[in-house]
């Protein structure tokens, strides 16, 4: 096992650095000139400005030679300086990192457990009302746009009832401490987290719902019930830990992106997390925190797909028989 | 739509004529800012949310009023000499930073002679007409010109010659001086905290050098990013403040509609946003006069204004805004003409070569009103291929003449010398910035005009000398004007005096307060 991990380890450092560089050019294909972007900000600009600017970030210097300074940085944990928030990257997103994990995790804790109940609920009662009904409320939720259910989450609950608030992370002046504090973060949190949760919700429900009835047809589930096993033993022991594979697959790959943030969920609640961060470095072609940001999410996607295969080994004994 | 009008119309009047009660002191202000600026250090950034935010922290020498006049602000009184070569500014002599420093006048020539000559990449133009700056005692500043300069006295407002504390930047890397996070003016508020992401505090300044100023305790600055959002937030009472754009101006009648809720478009007066279709000079369509003519009178900016800006602002009638000094409509006025526009067309031969028009990349209204435009010229027989940017991407196509059409507005900071002279003089045409004469407007007699607009003594000189070339200009059509942006400010009727000057919020809240 500790073979396997170090193994994995160093393809995943390697892999980084290929991300990282592949990032690199991408971004820079992009059209735009930061330089021009901050002055254009400042309503007028000469020359000699935007000379000034580029030779401020380095962006004058040949491409390959940035590059080469920036996988330097990298080596040595320094993700670089950002250019119109003037302060240093790994500050930038070790700030907005708080939120945005309380944001993604408490979602991702919602979507898991609630989709997969929903989903082992839907196949038990396969064909029947309750399976029609949550199979159409998941399909809702999956095909509707996650910013249009934001909206209509913040007229109703915030504007007309007035029972939670629209945005933010938490009162601004309202000066709680202690647990008024945290209940007051608490009400903020409800609607961003459910909106963000209800797409991934719907995704793990139908997942499930599809997997534990793929495994209900196998021989050894029929050799289960042949063997008199209780319905509910069966379910349990047999479909549901099997069928979990997928589950644990998907619940994977979510948990890589929670780092990464949500844009559009950030946005319209105004969430200071890093989903946003990456948005606004983006339309003001901010290199240095779209790459720090793509870095960071890079290797917690990496860290996160290692924990799966580790989670593999643990679910399925086959896998750890080969 | 026209209820919704004189609604917005009257409460506008509300605004305007509502009997004041005395100022109460204390209160909290919420506001909104957006974007969230990159810093509050206004010596080093200048853009609008910097300024709306810092405008509060720091000062310059003076303020300005509706008619672009001078007033006191660290200046309390200042004398022009008669050959326009001297300028002699009294301080007030009981100003403090706040961090409890005196302030003297060798700030004044620390900032404008030494810091804002190496950061401030406007102000730089205007200083090269300085020959020194000099602080004969503690309270006296004067200004020696090499030649008159006529919006001289127009430069000592707060985003163009903000006042720095010497004592912390001397002798530093200005760029990196850890003071930049927490900025050290002499303003009425003084910086508190600023959770990245989420809000700015400002608290009162108790020791301002003006007796019982200012009347607000506090005012928080809310990051909101999404215009949707921000709506929201006044309405449900989280803000009271939605400074100009910060909503989208389909939302301004619902939310002006609302109760307690008024709105002005005073305080853009200052820097005057005159919107304009750059217009490709060098080639293509736009290079015929004719056409670029044709295209004025195709558009009907009439139905832009009161369709798409709520019936703000004013439609251009020349490149020199109405507010801005040394203004005429003594110029070719195009009123919308389709028949004018489909003649000129024939006259010059135009075959269908499709124009690229580039929306302006700054939400809902502006990629609406493209539409619009799209929609007059294509009923003139005008074939129009929108191009989609982000800004950045906006930023590059003008900046290499990548276009035939596109959108923008410029600041004019009140005299066509410092913001208007820039779009259209020749030696202003280079690659590499999408702020000068992009469009390529060639013309030796408007370039002479300039030129002695800008050093020209007396105001009549140099209306006579304007008004040549706002005449000459209207005739040649080098871009195409659309409106002078009136961006509405709306806020709760009971903050008053929130827009005192030209300058609007950016002047900061001195003399805002919340009746009770």
């Amino acid at each position: 096992m500790l073979r396997f991990i170090a193994m994995r380890l160093f393809k995943a450092a390697i892999i980084l650095i290929a991300i990282v560089t592949l990032n690199f050019f991408l971004i820079h294909a992009a059209p735009g000139d930061p330089a021009a972007v901050m002055a254009g900000e400042a309503g007028a600009a000469d020359e000699i400005f935007l000379q000034q600017l580029r030779e401020q970030f380095g962006l004058d210097k040949p491409l390959l030679t940035q590059l080469g300074l920036y996988l330097s940085g990298i080596l040595q944990l320094d993700l670089g300086f950002s250019y119109r928030q003037q302060m240093p990257v790994a500050d930038l997103i070790w700030d907005r990192l708080p939120a945005t994990l309380l944001l993604t995790f408490t979602a991702f804790v919602i979507s898991l457990v609630l989709g997969t109940l929903a989903g082992v609920l839907a196949s038990a009662r396969v064909g029947k009302w309750s399976d029609t009904i949550i199979s159409t409320v998941a399909l809702l939720f999956y095909a509707t746009p996650l910013y249009w259910i934001a909206l209509m989450a913040v007229l109703l609950f915030s504007v007309q009832l007035n029972w939670l608030p629209g945005f933010g992370y938490e009162t601004v002046g309202g000066n709680f401490t202690g647990f008024a504090r945290l209940l007051d973060i608490a009400q903020h949190l409800v609607l961003p987290a459910l909106t963000l949760g209800l797409f991934f919700m719907a995704v793990y429900m139908r997942m499930t719902r599809a997997s534990m009835l793929e495994v209900s047809t196998m021989d050894f589930v029929k050799t289960a019930k042949a063997k008199g096993l209780k319905p509910g033993i069966i379910q349990r022991r047999h479909i549901f830990r099997n069928a979990m594979l997928p589950v644990v697959t998907l619940a994977g790959l979510q948990a890589g992106q929670l780092v990464g943030g949500a844009v559009l969920t950030e946005t319209v609640f105004a969430w200071p997390g890093i989903g946003r961060l990456m948005f606004d470095a983006l339309a003001q072609r901010d290199y240095n925190v779209l790459l720090g940001v793509f870095f960071v999410s890079a290797a917690m996607v990496l860290v996160f797909n290692l924990i799966t295969d580790i989670l593999y080994r643990v679910v399925d004994p086959r896998i750890r028989a080969s | 739509m026209i209820k919704k009008l004189s609604l917005l119309a009257s409460s506008m009047l509300l605004a305007a004529n509502v009997a004041y009660a005395d100022p109460v002191t204390g209160g909290r202000a919420n506001a909104v800012i957006q974007p969230e600026p990159p810093s509050l250090m206004l010596g080093l950034v200048q853009n609008g949310p910097t300024q709306m935010v810092a405008g509060n922290i720091y000062e310059s020498l003076l303020r300005y009023d509706e008619n672009l006049e001078p007033m006191p602000q660290l200046a309390k009184s200042w004398e022009i000499a008669s050959d326009g070569l001297t300028y002699t500014f009294h301080l007030y002599d009981n100003v403090k930073w706040h961090d409890g420093e005196p302030f003297s006048a060798d700030d004044v020539v620390f900032s404008a002679d030494v810091f804002l000559r190496e950061t401030h990449a406007r102000l730089r133009n205007s200083l090269k007409y300085v020959e020194s700056i000099t602080a004969p005692d503690a309270t006296t500043v004067v200004f020696k010109l090499k030649e008159p300069f006529g919006p001289f006295i127009g430069i000592f407002e707060g985003g163009t010659m903000p006042i720095v504390p010497k004592h912390i930047y001397e002798g530093t890397d200005y760029k990196s001086n850890p003071a930049n996070n927490t900025p050290i003016g002499t303003g009425p508020f003084k910086f508190v905290e600023w959770v990245k992401g989420s809000h700015i505090l400002l608290q009162k300044n108790e020791d301002y050098y003006i007796d019982g100023l200012p009347y607000l305790d506090e005012i928080y600055w809310h990051v909101i990013p999404d215009a949707a959002s921000r709506a929201v937030a006044y309405e449900t009472g989280v803000v009271d403040i939605l400074p100009g754009g910060s909503v989208e101006n389909f939302d301004v009648g619902r939310l002006t509609d609302l109760p307690n809720t008024c709105v002005t478009d005073k305080g853009w007066e200052f820097i005057g946003p005159l919107s304009w279709m750059w217009l490709n000079n060098n080639e293509g369509p736009t290079a015929d006069k004719r056409f670029r003519k044709a295209v004025m009178y195709a558009m009907d900016r009439e139905f832009a204004k009161d369709a798409l800006w709520n019936g703000l602002g004013k439609v251009a009638q020349s490149p020199v805004s109405s507010s801005t000094r040394f203004f005429t409509d003594d110029v070719t006025q195009y009123d919308y003409n389709p028949e004018k526009a489909k003649e000129l067309l024939a006259e010059m031969g135009y075959d269908g070569t499709p124009v690229r028009l580039l929306p302006l990349p700054y939400g809902e209204t502006w990629q609406r009103w493209a539409e619009a435009i799209k929609q007059n010229l294509e009923e003139v027989g005008i074939e129009v291929e929108m191009v989609a940017t982000d800004v950045a991407g906006w930023n590059q196509k003008i900046s290499e003449w990548d276009y035939d059409m596109a959108f923008t507005y410029l600041y004019q900071y009140g005299d066509p010398a410092l913001g208007v002279g820039r779009t259209y003089i020749s030696s202003n045409i280079a690659k590499g910035s999408p702020w000068n004469n992009v469009e390529g407007y060639k013309n030796p007699k408007i370039d002479e005009l300039f030129a002695m607009g800008a050093t020209a003594v007396g105001k009549d000189a140099r209306q006579e000398i304007y008004t040549e070339a706002q005449q000459i200009l209207t005739d040649d059509v080098p871009v195409a004007w659309l409106l002078e942006l009136g961006f509405p400010t709306i806020y709760r009727c009971n903050v008053k005096d929130l827009v005192t000057t030209a300058i609007g919020l950016n002047d900061g809240f001195r003399d805002a307060y919340i009746e009770k």
